[in-house]
Order: structure tokens, then sequence, then C-alpha cells
């Protein structure tokens, strides 16, 4: 057994990496249901004990999921900078975690190091970190992208306007583009989750929202997250399309049970950046993820949900996306099972894509099966603020009357702007000005009834 | 709460004739006015009320009599709701003595109705006997044979193919409480499965959703899973190669 550590007179030993990684794993219920976490509390920290000693040298060496099986694998390998990896190619996976932590390992040196980090070994660091090192390291990244706005910058909150209806009624969702505009909301994105995968249903949304954004010359991008093969379609089609979207996974099953492969995924990041849609920048894709994806597929491959879920991080930085967003409490219990493990696992995520160069929002949020309620969307979104996650979603009232769920609201947004001192995008923050929905502090100003906004639905 | 000047409303309240989302809700500060964050947290207590809400089997029991069948009350591998929700797994399997108890039953039917709690027994508790009391008859005046009736708690949809294989009925049919959101805390969903038995996957099942009040009525859902289970019988298959047709002119 290459990994053990004895307490007292017991020993634990853990067969290989993955092994290991899953008993480190602060409990959660998904890796539970999947039969892989530590059997007792004293198990658990041995595991971490035994973590902390691992050399990052042995994640190249000791994959969780073989090359040979699994092109996510390959992917990693194939993309792992080994020249910046020297720098800390000496280090344990506790050495990370200290150095991480360390005054001089700055903004520019963790920018420079992303594709020297391997997905496992982020993991792995992460489950050695407290929430409050998991913040402190988080907010020294800075991962900027742009399309019609620039996304990311230190001091700035986006938020993703959600205006989901339950039958993609057309002047629905304007209702709540309009509510959440004139909120201040919709920098990140304008996305909407449509009902049904329907082509000609998707085609039209995305006039609307072309229409929209043209007519108020909106410093942002439209996306309606359907099925990238559908979105391939429309775009041979000469529909307006401006990111390209797709859910990902952490394996190459849990990819397939999602109907898409890295081939598939190049094809349609070469169609959207053939668009040139994009006035100031070109990312042009937006990913989706969330722990448990892959046990809920069948598909973890004994490989612990938090692994995985970083493993999809990998996926997502192929393509320079706009934005990655982990639907972190979307699942359900039975994967994270109360607001705990929901924080927790949004604070892991959040920083596991910071590090490995990605421009990271979260949906914070949950269902009604769950142990969650506002309070503790109120802590995560205090907490991912502080962190300096890139953007957060806009729901009205933060009830999503066509998913079910409960995420962030505009009010909520305002809040998180407001105690932490933070602004829309540079570009977005100049059209609300411009447009006179906020003022040069980002306080709300009376809307009168000629508003042309008022108008548009 | 009734000094309305305290409140900065939305010049856009008009809007909301177009959408149930909750848009247009003013501000105090950056924060929802009290009114509209109470309103949430009430919508809130009735879908968590409904997830930990238990079957009245008594009195189901006593509306199913009106069918003369006979009626089993069953139980998951899961004890409490606890458990059932981190375990989707055992809540898809019959208990030891429950598996027993219908092994007894006089099987070959056509159709084999399931009613579980799911994620709202409230659900159940409301809609399953209406429905079934329009449902049933259609049935049997089309000449198909109803196996005894099934009630079972701490179920998820999954726990038919063990039920409907035990009763080699032909054809399943789970009504179960649906994942209650905030404004519909007990809605119930249908799912069909043509010769059901234990492993089957959701790609194997047709689903009429969203059955309450304000949702899809009971006459209208029973016609739906009328035609589904005819159609599955004719074709000898149900799930996502069975398509629903009977709106087609709807959705557009």
């Amino acid at each position: 057994m290459p990994y053990h550590y004895t307490v007292k007179n017991r020993r634990y030993a853990f067969e290989d990496l993955k092994t290991l990684l899953a008993k480190a794993t602060p409990f959660r219920t998904g890796d539970a249901l999947a039969g892989l976490t530590a059997e007792s509390y004293e198990e658990r920290i041995a595991a971490q004990i035994a973590l902390a000693d691992v050399p990052l040298q042995t994640f190249l060496n000791d994959l969780v999921i073989p090359y040979e099986t699994d092109e996510v694998s390959r992917l990693i390998v194939d993309s792992h900078d080994t020249e910046g990896f020297k720098k800390i190619a000496h280090f344990t996976v506790g050495d990370l975690r200290n150095w991480l932590l360390l005054e001089e390992t700055d903004a520019a040196i963790l920018q420079k190091m992303a594709f020297a980090f391997t997905p496992e070994m982020v993991a792995a660091v992460s489950k050695l970190m407290r929430n409050q090192d998991l913040i402190a390291v988080a907010q020294k990244c800075t991962v900027v992208t742009q399309f019609r706005n620039t996304i990311g910058l230190k001091g700035r909150l986006s938020t993703r306007l959600q205006p989901n209806h339950p039958t993609d009624d057309a002047k629905g969702i304007a209702a709540s583009i309009i509510d959440g505009l004139l909120n201040g909301s919709g920098d990140a994105v304008i996305g909407i989750n449509p009902a049904t995968d329907s082509p000609a249903v998707v085609a039209r949304l995305l006039h609307m929202l072309d229409g929209l954004i043209a007519r108020f010359d909106m410093p942002t991008q439209s996306c309606v997250l359907a099925h990238v093969t559908t979105t391939l379609q429309l775009i041979e089609e000469k529909v307006p399309v401006d990111l390209v979207f797709q859910s990902i996974g952490g394996t190459e099953k849990t990819n397939s049970s999602f109907g898409v492969s890295l081939a598939l995924l190049d094809e349609a990041y070469a169609a959207a950046l053939s668009l040139k849609r994009g006035t100031i920048g070109n990312n042009v894709m937006y990913f989706e993820t969330g722990q448990g994806s892959a046990l809920s597929a069948n598909a973890h491959e004994s490989v612990d949900q938090q692994t995985c879920e970083a493993r999809a991080y990998a996926v997502a930085r192929k393509y320079a996306p706009h934005l990655v967003n982990s639907v972190v409490g979307f699942i359900g219990p039975e994967y994270l099972y109360d607001g705990k493990q929901i924080i927790r696992a949004a604070l892991e995520d959040h920083f596991c894509g910071k590090l490995l160069g990605l421009p990271m929002g979260m949906d914070i949020c949950y269902t009604n099966h769950a142990e969650a309620d506002q309070d503790d969307m109120d802590n995560l979104l205090t907490l991912l603020g502080v962190a300096g996650c890139n953007f957060i979603m806009g729901v009205p009232g933060a009830d999503d009357i066509m998913l079910n769920y409960q995420s962030t609201s505009f009010h909520d947004a305002l809040y998180l702007r407001k105690v932490l001192n933070k602004k829309a995008s540079p570009e977005f923050e100049s059209w609300l000005l411009n447009q006179g929905i906020m003022d040069e502090k980002g306080r709300k100003l009376p809307i009168k009834e000629a508003h042309l906004l008022l108008n548009a639905v | 709460m009734n000094d309305s000047k305290l409140i900065k409303p939305d010049a856009w309240e008009f809007l909301k004739t177009h959408t149930d989302a909750r848009i247009a809700l003013g501000s105090v500060g950056t924060a929802m006015p009290l009114a509209e964050v109470l309103a949430f947290k009430m919508a809130h207590a009735h879908a968590r009320d409904a997830v930990y809400s238990e079957l009245n089997e008594s009195a189901l029991i006593d509306d199913l009599a009106t069918f003369d069948l006979p009626i089993y009350t069953l139980q998951s591998q899961v004890n409490n709701r606890h458990t059932y929700l981190q375990r989707p797994d055992w809540g898809r399997k019959l208990s030891e003595a429950s598996k027993k108890e219908l092994a007894q039953a006089k099987g070959n039917a056509d159709i084999a109705f399931i009613m579980a709690d799911g994620l709202s027994a409230t659900a159940i508790n409301k809609h399953a006997f209406l429905l079934l009391k329009i449902l049933i008859p259609l049935l049997q005046q089309a000449g198909f044979s109803i196996a005894p009736l099934s009630i079972v708690r701490q179920g998820r949809v999954a726990i038919g193919d063990d039920i409907g294989e035990t009763l080699q009925a032909k054809c399943s049919v789970v009504l179960i409480g649906e994942r209650p959101g905030l404004s519909s805390p007990d809605s119930m969903g249908a799912y069909l499965t043509y010769q059901p038995k234990v492993g089957l996957t959701d790609e194997s099942r047709n689903c009429v959703s969203n059955i309450r009040s304000e949702g899809l009525s009971y006459q209208t859902a029973a016609e739906k899973i009328f035609y589904l289970i005819q159609e599955s019988f004719r074709l000898q298959y149900s799930g996502v190669s069975l398509k629903d047709n009977t709106d087609s002119g709807l959705l557009t």
C-alpha cells in the first residue's frame, strides 16, 4: 500500500490515489451514496495527513482514471505545463497548501501557474484547506474575460440575468429581463434556460435577445442554454448566437451522458469563434458544471465528486470560456445534503476553478428538498463575494419558476455590491448610468414611465 | 409594515401580467420589502412541509374501496425522510416484508397502479384518488384489467418496477409526489412503464407531470395517461420513443 498513516495502533492504508482523495474529502452525502467516503472521523483525518505528504509528482503517475480509457485524463496529462511545474515539482500537497497562502504567492504568479496545476492537485490541496484558506487563495486570483464587456476585474461583481419562464413565453421572459436590467443585473450574460430544446423555440429566443441588446446598445451578451448540438445547428442557420453553452463533467463517460465529447466541443468552439460577434474580446463559451453530475450519470469511476468536478475544469479551460458556472445546490440532498455541505462545495469549486485559470461564477442555490434556506444562501453569497467570485445568478425574487429551485435575486447582487463596495463590469456600469438606471454609487434611480425599457415588452 | 412610504415601488408593476416570476418587488435600500420576504418564506415553508408530509393511508384506503380491488400498503427499504433524502437507491426497492406480502397477490393483470409519497405525500393525498376516479373506469370500459392497488411509503419512481414485476403486470403507473416548487407544493406526476422490471431507467418511462389544481386537470391528465397506455399496449413499449401526441397542436 503506497499511502498509509498510523494513529496510535491503528494503521490506515489507502490502495491508490483516488481512494486516498475520496477518504480525505470533507463529508458529503454524494460520496457516501457512492460508497467512497471515510468510515470514521479518524479515518478521514488520517487520510488528510497521508495526503499532505504525497509529492505532487505522484499526481502525474498515479492517475485517478487511466490515460488509455478516458479522454479527460488524456487532456489533463497532455495539457500539463511541465516547464511551469518545475517550480513546484519538489512540493508535497501539504507544501502546496502552505505555499499558496504565502504573501509572496500573488496574482501574477498564480496566473502563470494555472496550467502547471492539474485538477487532481488542486482538488487534493483543497481537501486540506479550511473554508478560510479557500477564500484567501481564491481572492488572490484574477481571471478576466471579454466579449462585449469585461468580466472578473478586481472590485467588480457581475450577474447572469436568468429570466426563465415555464412555457418560454417571450413576453414573460422579456418582463423578467426588464426587471433585471432596471435592478442593475445582466452584465455577465442574459441567459435563458429554455423549457424545451426545440431548435425553433431556441432560435426565437435568440432573435428576441439579439433585438433587445441591439436596440438598447447593451454592452452584454446573450445565451440560450440549449444542447450544444442544437446551438451548432442554429449557427449554421445564421441565428444570432453570442455565447455557446454546454453542461460538462469530469469524466469521458459523464460527458457522453451529456451527449458531448471533446471533439464535439472543439467543433462548437470553432463555430462560435468564427461568428466574431464579440466587440472587445473573444471568450465565446459558457459552461456549467456541478459536483455529483458524474455519480448521477453513473460515470464517476469510483472518483469522489469533488475531484470529478475539478476535472471538469480541465475540459472548460481548453476553450477559454467567458463564463464557468458551478450550479452547486441544484443537484439535491443525495449529493449535497444541507447548507453546510453546499457552502463547502461552492468554496471548493470556486477555489479550484480560479486556480486552474477559469472565470468562475456560482449559482448559489438550493432545492426544496435540501436542508437549506435563504440564510444559508446569504452566508454563501457573502463568502463568495469576499472570495472574488466573478459572477452570480440574478433571478427575479430568487425564485426560478421554470426550474423550480431558489437561486440569488437581483436584490442579492445589489446587497453584495453594496457591502463589499463592488460594481458591475465597467462597460455595463457606464450603460446603467447613461440609461438613468443607476447613479455613480450604484444606487437605483427612479424610472420614469416614458423610459424606453418599460415599453420594450 | 404599514408605512408604505418606507418602500420604493418599481415603476414597472404592470409587467407582472406577463409572468408569475417575482418581478417589480420594489425595494428598501438594496433589500426586498419585508412583505415580499415573508411571502417567499411562506412559500418555502409550504414546500418544506410538503417534503415532510405523510401519506394519509386510512383516508386513501376508504376512497379507493370504491374500485373493489385489493389494496396493499407497502414500504420501501427506507424508514424515515432523513434516509429517504440521502439514499434514492433504497427508496427504489421494496422492504423484505412488503415484498413477501405482495408475493401473495394475484398477478397477471394489465395495469398496476402504485401510489408513492415521493417528495410530496400531500400531492398523493390530494390528487391520486380524484385522478383514478376518472382513469380506472376509462380503462375498464376499454377492456383493461386492473391489478391490486399499492400504496407505498418512502417510495421513488423506480419502486414501480419492483411492484409491477412482482404483480406480473403488463404495465405499471406510478403516481408520485413531485419535488415541490415554491408555487407548487402539491404537484403529482404519473410515470408509465410497459413491462416493468427491476433495473429499468427513466428512458423506459413516459411521464405526465404537474397534475394539480393550478396545473394539469384530472380530466386532461387521465386522458393523456389513457392515451399513453393504449399506445404502449399497441406498440409494446414505453419510454422516449413513445410520443405523447395528445397536445401536438399546442406546442409551437
